[in-house]
C-alpha cells in the first residue's frame, strides 16, 4: 500500500511527526545574542536612513539597531513599539527584501544588507519576553471606540487609542484575535503561537475589551456602532476570495488557498491535516506561495504554481519566489486556469491555457495543458465584501471596491474611519495595516479631544 | 626581491619584526614557537634582579577595548616584569639563543636604580650569548610604584645615569626603551643619547584605565573590586607611538640616534610607516597577542611586495624617508588648497558625510539634489578639513582634491597662488616675520 508522498488523493499522515516539526520550524531562527552583536555592528547609522523611509511605519531603525549595539535591547525595543506595536510579528513577516533591507546602503554596496527584520525580531522578543510594558494608559478621557476586527490594523489603533485614554472595544467574527496575523500567514513564520502572544501583550496595555465571535452584518450593524460609540473604526480586511473562472471549480478538492493556509495554522496535529499527493496553485502572490510551500511540507510529491503572467509580474517577492523553488515548488508562468477535471466529482487534473501579451492585453494562446492534480487551491486574489457594511446606514464610500478614506483614514461617514486591506490605496501588507490603525487612531484622537467633526 | 635583512645597531635579523619585551616573550616555548614562525627577533621579557621572583595578580591582568566587530584596538595590562627565576631565564635565553643564531634575542632588564644592581647583572645576561640589551624605562605600572620602569623614564637625569652604567659594565649594545608617560619625549631621549645609548625605543605602554564595570563602580581590570591603571597599548597607539617617534628622529639633538619602532603595529603597513618616520625597525607585541605569531607572514610578505612595487631595494631606502616631511604647524602651506571630491559611483549614499558636515562642520555636502537623495560637495562652502573622508565607510569614495595654482577657489572667492607662505609671514600673525623684499 502506497504510503507518504506516494498515497493517492487528498491525505494525511504523509510524514513521521519528526518530520512535520522540522519542516514547520522557524523559518528564520532567532538571532542570539552574540549574533545580535555582531549584526547590528554592521549598521552604518545612516543620515535620515534608507531603510527608514522605506518603512510603512516608519520605525527609526538606524537608533534601535544602535540601542541592541550598545546593549539597551528595551530600549531598542521601545523605539520599534513607539511606531509599530505590532514589531514583533512584523519582524517576522514583513518582506523586508523589498522594504527595509532592499534599500539598505550595505546592500546597494555589498548585495549584503543588514539584517534588520532579524535585528528587530530580536529587541521586540527581549521585551516581550520580559513582559515589558512601555506604555501607560492617559487618563481616561470618558470617550468609548468600537473597532471593527482584531487584526494588524485594529490592534494597532487599539493600543494607541487606549493609550490615549480610551475605551475600546474590538469586536471580531473569529474565535481568536490577530487577523492574517493568526489565520493568513504560513505556520513557518510565526511559530509557539506568536500571534497569540502579540495580541496579549498589545491588550496588556488595558482598556481594549476584545469581543470575539461577533460579526459585522450579523451580529450588530455598523448603524449601532455609530449610535453607540464617540467613533468607529473599520479594520474588516478581506472576506471574498476571488473565483478561478473555470468550469468545474466546484469539485471535490478545489479550495481556497486562504482557508487552507488558516486551517494549519489552527491545527494542532499537522499529521492529520489532508493534503494531496499533487497539488496545483493558481496564483503568482504571497498566498500562492505560503499555500503551495506548505503543501509541499505537509509532504505532498509534487506542487506546481501556475500563474497568468511572468515572472516579473509574480506579486511574491524574491525571496518568496526562492523559498518555494528551494522547497521543490514547481512555478510556471503564462498559464491560465480553464478546466478543473474531475472524476467521480473529485479533482482529477487541471487544464489551463498558456498565455502571452497580445499587444497590452494578456490573452490565451489557445495551447492547452493539462497537470495531473488531486488538490487545487485558488489563490487568486482576496475582495473587498462591502454588503455586511450597508443597509444599516448611510452608505459608505467606497473605490475600486474597498472603502475610500482620506489621508488620516476617515471614511466619508462622519466618526467612522478605516484602515487595512479594506481600504483602497493599500499595499496589503501587515506592516501597513499597522500603519494605517495607528494613524487613524492619532485622527480619531485628534477629532475626540479638540471638538472636531465627531 | 626587496631585501628586508634588517641591521640594527650592529644586530643583524633576517627581518626588521622583532616581539617586544612582553608576555609573548616570557619563555623558551613562547620564544621558540615565534621564531618557527618566523619573527626576526624577540627582546626577551623583562628580567629583574636575583631573589625571589617578582608576583603577579591572579585575577584579570588585561582589560581592552574594541571596535566594531569586536575587533580589539587597545589592551592595557597590569602584568609586572617577568615572575620567573632569573637563572631559568638565564639558563633558556642562552639555549634558544643557540637553536636560533641567526635571529636577534636581546634582554629587557629592569633593576633598582642603584649601580651595583646594574653591575651584578649585567655580565649575567652578557654570558648568554644575546646580542643587546634593551633598558625598560617604561613599564607604568607596579613597578614604578618601586622606583624602576616608568618612575626612571620619567627622570632625564636618572636614564643618563643608567645608561651610563650599562655602556661602561657591558660590551653590549644598548637599547634604552621609553615610556610615553611624559610631556615632551625628546627630553628623555636626549638624556639617553647623553648617556651614551646606541638606541632608543619607543614606546612603552600608556598610562590607562580601559573600562568601569557599572555595577560593581570598579576600574578594569578589576582585582577583587578594585582596579589600578594598566599600560595601554595595540592599535589605538599607533598614532601617539608615531609622532614620538617622529620627534625623536627630526630633533636636532637626536637627528641619527637609531630607533626601535613600538606601539599598535599590526600590518606590514604599520610597520613601514614607523620605519619611514625613522624608525629602524620595529617591535610587536598586542597584534601577536590578538592573533597569535603567525601575523609575521603577513607582514614579511607585504613589506617586500610593496617594497618591490615601489622598487625600494633594501629597508634602508625607506627608513626615516618620511621624516623631513615632519614639520611644525607654522611651517604649513598656507596657500594650498584642497577640496573634498564625492566618487559618484562609489557613493552608497549612508549620508554621513552629509551629517557630519552639517551638524559638525562647514554645511558643505548636500543630502538631497532635485528632491533625489544626492551627497556632493559644495566647493563654496568645503574649507577641505578631510572629516568626510574620515566617517565615509567606502575607503577612496571621498577623496582630497588639491586646486591647482591659479584656480578659483569657490569658497574665498580667489585664484590660488602658486606661491608657499605659512603662518610666520602671513599678515594676521603679529609675530610675523618681514618677508625679505
Amino acid at each position: 500500500m502506497a504510503t507518504g508522498h506516494f498515497i493517492e488523493g487528498i491525505a494525511g499522515g504523509r510524514l513521521s511527526s519528526e518530520q512535520y516539526a522540522d519542516n514547520f520550524s522557524d523559518l528564520h531562527p532567532p538571532l542570539d545574542h552574540h549574533e545580535a552583536l555582531v549584526e547590528s555592528d554592521r549598521c552604518y547609522f545612516c543620515y535620515d536612513a534608507p531603510c527608514m523611509n522605506a518603512c510603512p511605519t516608519s520605525i527609526d531603525i538606524p537608533l534601535f539597531i544602535r540601542q541592541i549595539a550598545t546593549g539597551n535591547p528595551l530600549g531598542s525595543a521601545k523605539t520599534i513599539f513607539d511606531q509599530n506595536i505590532l514589531g514583533g510579528m512584523c519582524a517576522r513577516v514583513c518582506p523586508t527584501e523589498t522594504l527595509c533591507e532592499e534599500v539598505c546602503v550595505r546592500e546597494v554596496a555589498e548585495g549584503k544588507p543588514v539584517q534588520i527584520g532579524r535585528l528587530q525580531r530580536y529587541a521586540t522578543d527581549v521585551a516581550m519576553s520580559e513582559g515589558k510594558q512601555f506604555y501607560k494608559r492617559a487618563e481616561a478621557t470618558g470617550k468609548s471606540i468600537a473597532v471593527v476586527g482584531a487584526g494588524p490594523a485594529g490592534l494597532a489603533a487599539a493600543h494607541r487609542l487606549a493609550r490615549h485614554g480610551h475605551e475600546v472595544t474590538i469586536l471580531e467574527a473569529r474565535p481568536k484575535a490577530g487577523g492574517l496575523n493568526e489565520y493568513g500567514i504560513a505556520a513557518y513564520k510565526s511559530v509557539d503561537d506568536f500571534a497569540q502572544a502579540e495580541v496579549d501583550y498589545v491588550t496588556a496595555i488595558g482598556g481594549i475589551d476584545i469581543q470575539n465571535g461577533k460579526a459585522l452584518g450579523r451580529d450588530f450593524q455598523l448603524a449601532d456602532l455609530m449610535r453607540n460609540y464617540d467613533a468607529v473604526f473599520l479594520g474588516l480586511g478581506l472576506g471574498g476570495v476571488n473565483a478561478l473562472r473555470a468550469d468545474g471549480e466546484d469539485a471535490d478538492g478545489v479550495a481556497n488557498a486562504v482557508e487552507f493556509i488558516a486551517e494549519l495554522r489552527q491545527a494542532s496535529d499537522l499529521s492529520s491535516l489532508p493534503v494531496g499527493r499533487r497539488v496545483v496553485v493558481i496564483g503568482g502572490g504571497m498566498t500562492a506561495i505560503d499555500a503551495a510551500v506548505q503543501s509541499k511540507l505537509l509532504g505532498a510529491e509534487e506542487v506546481t504554481i501556475c500563474y497568468r503572467r511572468g515572472q516579473e509580474h509574480m506579486n511574491a517577492s524574491g525571496f518568496e519566489q526562492d523559498l518555494a523553488a528551494a522547497n521543490g515548488v514547481t512555478i510556471r508562468h503564462w498559464l491560465q486556469p480553464k478546466r478543473v477535471i474531475a472524476e467521480n466529482g473529485k479533482v482529477s487534473g487541471i487544464e489551463l491555457e498558456y498565455t502571452a501579451m497580445s499587444g497590452d492585453k494578456l490573452a490565451g494562446t489557445g495551447e492547452r495543458l493539462t497537470l495531473v492534480a488531486d488538490q487545487v487551491f485558488k489563490a487568486i486574489g482576496q475582495s473587498f465584501v462591502p454588503a455586511h457594511l450597508n443597509g444599516s446606514a448611510e452608505a459608505i464610500e467606497l473605490e475600486g471596491g474597498r472603502i475610500k478614506v482620506d489621508a488620516e483614514g476617515r471614511t466619508s461617514l462622519a466618526k467612522v474611519w478605516a484602515g487595512g486591506d479594506c481600504i483602497f490605496g493599500g499595499d496589503d501588507l501587515t506592516v501597513s495595516a499597522v500603519a494605517q490603525g495607528r494613524d487613524a487612531a492619532e485622527s480619531i484622537h485628534r477629532a475626540l479631544t479638540s471638538n472636531g467633526r465627531a | 626581491m626587496a631585501d628586508i635583512r634588517n641591521n640594527f645597531i650592529g644586530i643583524k635579523s633576517p627581518n626588521p619584526f622583532w616581539l617586544a619585551s612582553a608576555p609573548p616573550t616570557d619563555k623558551a616555548y613562547n620564544v621558540e614557537r615565534a621564531f618557527k614562525a618566523g619573527w626576526g627577533g624577540v627582546v626577551w621579557k623583562t628580567l629583574g634582579e636575583e631573589g625571589p621572583p617578582v608576583v603577579n595578580v591572579n585575577g584579570p591582568r588585561y582589560g581592552a577595548i574594541w571596535g566594531a566587530d569586536r575587533r580589539l584596538l587597545g589592551l592595557n595590562n597590569i602584568e609586572l616584569i617577568t615572575d620567573r627565576d632569573l637563572q631559568t631565564n638565564l639558563r633558556e635565553m642562552k639555549q634558544v639563543k643557540m637553536n636560533w643564531p641567526d635571529r636577534a634575542l636581546i634582554a629587557s632588564i629592569m633593576v633598582p636604580c642603584v649601580e651595583e644592581s646594574w653591575k651584578a647583572i649585567l655580565p649575567l645576561v652578557e654570558e648568554t650569548g644575546a646580542d643587546g640589551i634593551e633598558l625598560n624605562f617604561g613599564c607604568p605600572h607596579g613597578m614604578s610604584e618601586r622606583g624602576m620602569g616608568s618612575a626612571v623614564g620619567q627622570v632625564p637625569e636618572y636614564i643618563e645615569m643608567v645608561v651610563r652604567w650599562c655602556k661602561q659594565y657591558t660590551r653590549m649594545p644598548v637599547i634604552t626603551k621609553l615610556t610615553p608617560n611624559i610631556t615632551d619625549i625628546r627630553k628623555p631621549a636626549r638624556a639617553a643619547k647623553a648617556g651614551g645609548t646606541d638606541a632608543v625605543s619607543l614606546i612603552n605602554t600608556i598610562n590607562s584605565i580601559t573600562g568601569v564595570d557599572l555595577d560593581s563602580f570598579a576600574p578594569q581590570p578589576t582585582i577583587d573590586g578594585k582596579g589600578s591603571h594598566g599600560g595601554y597599548c595595540g592599535p589605538a597607539v599607533k598614532p601617539i607611538a608615531m609622532n614620538m617617534v617622529a620627534e625623536i628622529a627630526r630633533d636636532p639633538e637626536t637627528h641619527g640616534l637609531p630607533i626601535s619602532g613600538i606601539g599598535g603595529i599590526t600590518t606590514w603597513r604599520d610597520a613601514a610607516e614607523f620605519m619611514a618616520l625613522g624608525a629602524g625597525n620595529v617591535q610587536v607585541c598586542t597584534a601577536a597577542m590578538t592573533y597569535g605569531f603567525k601575523i609575521v607572514q603577513e607582514m614579511i610578505a607585504g613589506l617586500e611586495n610593496w617594497m618591490d612595487e615601489k622598487g625600494h631595494a633594501s629597508l634602508s631606502d625607506i627608513i626615516g624617508r618620511a621624516t623631513p616631511n615632519v614639520t611644525d604647524w607654522q611651517y604649513l602651506n598656507l596657500n594650498y588648497v584642497a577640496k573634498a571630491h564625492i566618487d559618484q559611483d562609489a557613493c552608497i549614499k549612508c549620508g554621513r558625510c552629509h551629517i557630519a558636515c552639517e551638524d559638525t562642520s562647514h554645511q558643505a555636502i548636500t543630502n538631497m539634489v532635485d528632491g533625489v537623495r544626492h551627497f556632493e560637495v559644495i566647493e563654496a562652502e568645503c574649507v577641505g578639513c578631510n572629516l568626510c573622508v574620515n566617517v565615509c565607510p567606502v575607503e577612496g569614495c571621498i577623496t582630497m582634491e588639491p586646486l591647482a595654482a591659479g584656480v578659483v577657489d569657490q569658497r574665498t572667492g580667489k585664484p590660488v597662488s602658486p606661491i608657499y607662505a605659512n603662518w610666520t609671514t602671513h599678515p594676521n600673525n603679529p609675530m610675523a616675520k618681514v618677508a625679505a623684499e
